[in-house]
């Protein structure tokens, strides 16, 4: 035995740093491999707008059978308006009233197509992007920029919405998702959680840790990762080796990879995963396929690391044109439901910007509240200090 | 002799540039460092000059860069990380504190961490949660760890190419709102000790000891005082872990009273620290107790509140005064 391991790991030391060179541009192919082929995914409207049918599809098209046209208007409206205000809160950052802003430009149907999937009694884990689900959850859109405007680190009660605040820290809200979920099935309800997160926040040990509870106690989660191929400047492939949607298996849940620009099959898997869950059938990972067509936030330069070709060939698939293109080719909307939309799309930008502009700062005090729930006498003591000082300028000291 | 004007970015970039020039066991490993050049740039180009196995762009996995840091150090290599902002360390923490800091002394001296820790911390840019935090204390109570910062371009450079060489694991604040200040680098000097403090400006009156990003609002606090007639000496203390204690009571001895600057929560923090040794050590020729000024016992705020959380010039004018007044 011992004889054994010494004789493999000789050669191993001493063929030195050629040979690491060469193990990693093998990967590097393998990795090109597996991360660029053309994916598997799960879609009922094509690029150009056409209903597809298909093996891929055939399990999860039934959870869309209901939709009726004016549903698809319905939808269509939602990701137009999340479009808009999106732009809006861009712009607004561009005009120095927010610090920063992270755009979903590109990712609306795969927001609005889970949101929508979603019952109101049950609970949402967002990250920091995930305005079009906020939108579909009733959250008021100006509530998500006090938080990127710099006057509050939320802005909204979880609790009236059952949406959660924004998680900043990659990937920990898939923890407070899966305990969410454990308690729901100790409750014995039937609602189901739902956690967005990113392929790159798919690397972190918090991820993997929320996969193996909601494997293990079987939980009513559905993890639902937004793959818009990059995290900040690296590729999928400097995460993982495997299609995300794999990973699942290996915990022992299913994963499937839908087409993160077709808004109802992002419905249907949505609605598929939501309904196993509360089936008592346990987590779900859906990876929507998509993509990110803006900077990662207002702080950041694409063209440093991706380049335009890539971004030209993803705007084909843009998702709010592929649900036109259906709608206009149906007959399922006329002029009139477009230019209305655009009349309603202005009033809320308008909307937008007179918050935004008004939106007050905090008071200063503001720095010692909420800090503890019982009270602390720590702050309390640091709070009239802090008073007495400010206090001392008015007085002209 | 070889001095350039330059940003404290720009220095720290020099400085990975002359580590990897000159070891070929340095690596560079983080998020985004590598094409990008990191979120602040402070990588930029040296993966271009350097390759992919050099300047390692990571899984978006802080325990996994640390940890695997760890592992590289172990087989010869000195590994310099980059975590992208102070909040998010805390992924790293556990590999930090039970890990990497005490490796050395299990080992019975047999190993060593020759791991560097970059972080660019601490408020003033306007950012959202998570990215304007003062966490130096939390690690410079771990034994094991060797906690420094920066405050200007010179030590910006060198500080970080001592770190790299140390055998000891360091972490290595760079203070984010002054990666744009300007200073001069003499590439060619011979640099003060990693753990000395600093006399950044002289003074009589009383001392004010800061390190980082609270150094320039105390230099300008002594400039302000002065137009009163008020002679600060400022400490530069470079590094929380060790700190020079001998470097500061020369100071404290000769003008008698000592406030100490952060941005941290000053509860349970370095100036804490300070404050119990330095009375210790000056008792008799203590005129005031040991003053700290620094942040309060609640979360960083909104950006729209950190000037006023933030201590500035008039919070540090403020305990002079009352340090004076004793
Ligand atoms: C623990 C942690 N590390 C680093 C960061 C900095 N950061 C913010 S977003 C981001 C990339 C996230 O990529 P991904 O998970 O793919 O989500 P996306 O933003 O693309 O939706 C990084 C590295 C962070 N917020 N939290």
């Amino acid at each position: 035995m011992t004889v054994e391991s010494t004789a493999a790991r000789k050669p191993r030391r001493s063929s030195g740093t050629k040979r690491a060179a060469g193990a990693a541009s093998a990967a590097k192919a393998a990795a090109a491999t597996a991360q660029n082929a053309e994916p598997q995914l799960v879609q009922l409207l094509t690029p150009e707008g056409e209903r597809v049918e298909s093996a891929e599809n055939a399990e999860f098209a039934p959870f869309v059978a209901d939709i009726t046209t004016e549903d698809l208007r319905g939808l269509y409206r939602d990701m137009v308006l999340t479009r808009r205000f999106d732009g809006e809160a861009t712009a607004l950052q561009r005009q120095g009233e927010l610090g920063l802003w992270a755009s979903l430009l590109g990712q609306e149907a795969a927001q609005i197509g889970s949101g929508r999937a979603l019952r109101d009694d049950d609970y949402v884990f967002p990250t920091y992007r995930e305005h079009g689900v906020a939108w579909c959850r009733g959250v008021d859109p100006t509530n998500l920029l006090g938080m990127f405007r710099g006057v509050n680190h939320g802005g909204w009660d979880p609790t009236i919405n059952n949406f959660h605040l924004y998680t900043i820290v990659i990937g920990s809200q898939t923890l407070h998702a899966t305990g969410y979920a454990m308690g729901v099935a100790k409750d014995g309800a039937d609602s189901a959680v739902i956690a967005y997160f990113g392929d790159g926040a798919s690397s972190q040990g918090d991820v993997a840790e929320a996969f193996t509870f909601s494997a293990v106690y079987n939980s009513p989660v559905v993890f639902f990762c937004q793959n818009n191929q990059w995290a900040i400047s690296e590729p999928t492939e400097r995460q993982m080796r495997v299609p995300l949607y794999q990973r699942a298996q290996g915990f022992g849940f299913p994963g499937v990879r839908v087409d993160g620009n077709d808004v109802l099959a992002c419905l249907a898997v949505t609605r598929w995963a939501l309904e196993r869950a509360r089936r008592g059938e346990g987590p779900t990972l859906v990876e929507a396929f998509t993509y990110r067509m803006g900077a990662h936030t207002t702080s950041d330069d694409p063209t440093k690391y991706r380049r335009d070709e890539e971004t030209a060939a993803w705007e084909a698939k843009d998702p709010i044109l592929r649900l036109k293109a259906h709608l206009l080719a149906t007959g399922g909307a006329d002029e009139a439901f477009f230019e209305g939309l655009e009349a309603e799309s202005e009033t809320l930008g308008k909307r937008v910007r007179e918050v935004v502009r008004a939106m007050p700062d905090p008071d200063t005090m503001a720095i010692f509240e909420n800090v503890y729930a019982d009270g602390h006498a720590l702050v309390d003591e640091e709070r009239a200090q802090f008073a007495a000082y400010l206090a001392s300028f008015e007085e002209g000291h | 002799m070889a001095v350039e004007k330059m940003s404290i970015a720009k220095a720290l970039n020099e400085s990975l540039r002359k580590a990897l020039e000159t070891d070929p066991k340095v690596l560079i490993m983080g998020e985004d460092v590598g094409k990008l050049g990191g979120v602040f740039r402070i990588t930029d180009g040296l993966q271009k000059d350097f390759g992919e196995e050099r300047v390692i762009d990571t899984p978006l996995a802080e325990s996994g860069i640390v940890g695997t840091a760890i592992g590289l150090a172990l087989r010869g290599y000195r590994p310099v990380v980059e975590i992208q902002f102070d909040g998010f360390v805390f992924p790293a923490y556990d590999q930090i504190v039970t890990q990497l800091a005490k490796m050395h002394a299990r080992a019975l001296g047999k190993i060593k961490m020759p791991v560097v820790v970059r972080i660019p911390y601490a408020g003033g840019i306007g950012a959202v949660e998570h990215h304007s935090e003062s966490p130096e204390a939390l690690f410079a109570h771990v034994p094991g760890l060797k906690v420094v910062s920066p405050s200007n371009a010179s030590d910006a450079y060198w500080m970080l190419q001592q770190a790299i060489l140390s055998d000891d694991p360091v972490i290595f604040f760079e203070p984010k709102r002054r990666y744009w200040d300007k200073g001069e680098v003499d590439v060619d000097a011979i640099p003060d000790a990693l753990h000395a403090a600093r006399v950044a400006r002289e003074g009589t009156d009383i001392t004010l000891a800061a390190y980082g990003p609270m150094v320039k609002v105390c230099l300008e606090a002594a400039a302000a005082a002065a137009e009163e007639g008020k002679s600060v000496e400022v400490v530069d203390l470079r590094s929380m872990s060790p700190i020079d204690f001998d470097g500061l009571q020369v100071s404290v001895e000769k003008t008698r009273r000592l406030v100490v600057v952060h941005e941290a929560p000053v509860f349970l923090g370095t100036g804490a620290e300070i404050a119990a040794r330095i009375t210790e050590r000056c008792f008799y020729h203590l005129e005031a107790p040991v003053l700290r000024v620094g942040g309060f016992h609640a979360p960083y705020p909104p950006a729209r509140l950190e000037d006023e959380y933030l201590p500035g010039l008039d919070r540090v004018l403020d305990a002079v005064d009352r340090s004076l007044a004793y």
